[in-house]
């Protein structure tokens, strides 16, 4: 058994000519969470999607427990995905099905438990994130904090080794966040998963990650423990750390001058 | 100076046919390739029979109100029409033929195949279209569960096996209709209109004819909002564009293969 659940080995990866990530090396270490953090549209979701084998990258390879994703053929990236777990942004509940069938989707696709063991399964995986309440429940009544929460106990219905969390802090209110935020520290543990956090939200990521990477123009820009990164003198990880308005990443997107543009009318259409 | 930008204009226009004729091309590749990728995986959603038959309640069952009742109205009009031309030739017995034959041969598939097209395939685009957009069928395939078999297939075999029998029902509730016009309105004998019906229709060459048409206007159709769903960009506009495109394309591709069929049953 390797040290880390997953390897990213000199990944590159673009599309329609552009390169997103340029050479990208990173582990992650069974049993901790670590998270990504940069700007958006610097490709940390597009990372997820590289260990979840949803694409390919152009250069280098991505390593899970072991198995390079991309040399997997569909049995055998399925068969890696067994040991994923997955909550997406907005939660991508099944809208035609019910909280309770939502949780049991994966165990009853996936294995052959009978109809009594999953109840119970689903039950306590509900109680878990503190809806077990809400099972009968379809996804169109639940506020977006419950949606999350309930996608995360289906994310964890299978007990995976490792659970991938697109920007699960986005859009939810002060209280959802911190029960989120102890629900991922908590069911890391509890499972012994390693958790792979994508972010851009400061305060709530360093609560309870081990390790995290900061992504910019398509690389590693700066990694370190939350501590080391908080102390950071480097121009871009002190700018996105302390939210200040203009640095590294500039305020103005790059263009013509202001004020020939200003006075030239025509041009500037 | 002018011709340079005449060059450039036409060049242009040509680019542009240019480039839509390969995204036509590539949309085509992409729908064949999905219409095999489900024929494949239908397999593993056979084994889940509930699924398809599922949707067979919200393709076929949902859709029984506006087939039954476009029926009527089509039998009762084309009895009236059929009976205002007959008379002059003092045929007007006939007319239960003439309503059936249409029907069965022509009307039956191909307009229960225009109103499934606008009642369950924009349903089915919209969906798939939503649930694409939602994130829900990249969480199925995270989750190792493969959504064509999961749900494409399921959706596909509800079609394919909805419209032959919506188209049957259009015909029979189209004759009701044809009969309620002809007999107690107009007059015509209710034995003629019958017996005549039962001597000139045939079994092979009109009903089953009729069934094979409805038969391929369900895969087509079907398929058709299903590819239109699951191609869909994940926008709101996508989601609406691709609707749109789901009635325009398979009243087409339906009138297309109607004349198409038509020909070779005529022929064979």
């Amino acid at each position: 058994m390797t040290t880390n659940i997953v390897e990213i080995d000199n990944l590159s990866f673009g599309y329609k000519g552009r390169l997103l990530h340029k050479g990208i090396n990173m582990v992650f270490p069974r049993g901790k969470v670590v998270a990504i953090m940069g700007g958006s549209g610097s490709g940390k979701t597009t990372l997820l999607r590289l260990i979840g084998g949803q694409i390919k990258p152009s250069k280098g390879e991505v390593r899970v427990d072991g198995e390079v994703v991309h040399k997997q053929d569909r049995d055998g990236i399925y068969k890696l995905r067994r040991k994923m777990g997955m909550l997406f942004q907005h939660g991508a509940l099944f809208t035609d099905l019910s909280v309770f069938d939502n949780v049991a989707f994966p165990m009853r696709e996936l294995t052959d438990l009978p109809e009594s063991m999953i109840r119970d399964l689903v039950l306590m995986k509900l109680n878990a994130v503190g809806l077990r309440g809400a099972y009968n429940f379809m996804p169109t009544e639940l506020s977006g904090g419950m949606a999350r929460r309930v996608a995360l106990a289906r994310a964890v219905a299978l007990d995976p080794n490792i659970i991938m969390y697109d920007e699960p802090f986005a859009g939810l209110d002060p209280i959802s966040m911190g029960v989120i935020c102890d629900l991922i520290r908590s069911l890391n543990d509890a499972l012994g998963a390693t958790s792979i956090i994508v972010s851009h939200d400061v305060k709530e990521t360093f609560l309870i990650a081990d390790y995290v990477y900061f992504v910019a123009n398509g690389e590693v820009a700066a990694e370190g423990t939350p501590h080391d990164l908080m102390q950071s003198t480097l121009p871009f990880v002190h700018q996105f750390v302390h939210g200040e308005k203009d640095g590294p990443v500039p305020f103005h997107y790059p263009a013509a001058n202001y004020q020939s543009e200003l006075l030239n009318q025509s041009s500037a259409k | 100076m002018i011709k340079s930008k005449l060059l450039y204009s036409i060049t242009r226009t040509l680019r542009g046919i240019g480039k839509r004729m390969i995204e036509r091309i590539w949309r085509l590749g992409a729908g064949t390739r999905l219409f095999f990728l489900t024929i494949f995986y239908s397999g593993e959603s056979f084994k889940r029979f509930h699924l398809t038959l599922r949707e067979i309640y919200f393709t076929g069952v949902m859709s029984l109100l506006i087939i039954v009742v476009s029926a009527f109205f089509v039998g009762m009009v084309l009895a009236l029409q059929g009976y205002n031309t007959l008379q002059k030739y003092g045929s007007s017995e006939a007319i239960g033929v003439l309503v059936a034959l249409s029907l069965v041969r022509e009307l039956g598939p191909v307009v229960t195949a225009l109103l499934f097209a606008g009642r369950a395939g924009t349903a089915i685009t919209a969906e798939i279209g939503l649930m694409k957009t939602t994130e829900q069928l990249s969480a199925m395939e995270m989750m190792a569960v493969n959504p064509i078999a999961r749900v494409i297939a399921p959706r596909f075999w509800a079609g394919v096996i909805s419209m032959p029998i919506l188209a049957t029902l259009f015909s029979m509730v189209g004759i009701l209709g044809g009969y309620m016009v002809a007999v107690p309105l107009i007059g015509v004998d209710d034995g003629a209109f019958w017996s005549q019906m039962q001597a000139n229709v045939d079994f092979r060459t009109d009903i089953v004819d009729g069934l094979i048409k409805s038969l391929v206007f369900g895969v087509a159709c079907t398929m058709i909002a299903l590819f239109e769903g699951f191609d869909a960009p994940p926008t709101a506009e996508g989601v609406s564009r691709a609707t749109t495109r789901t009635v325009v394309i398979s009243s087409l591709t339906v009138l297309a293969l109607d004349f198409v069929l038509t020909s070779f049953m005529l022929v064979i």
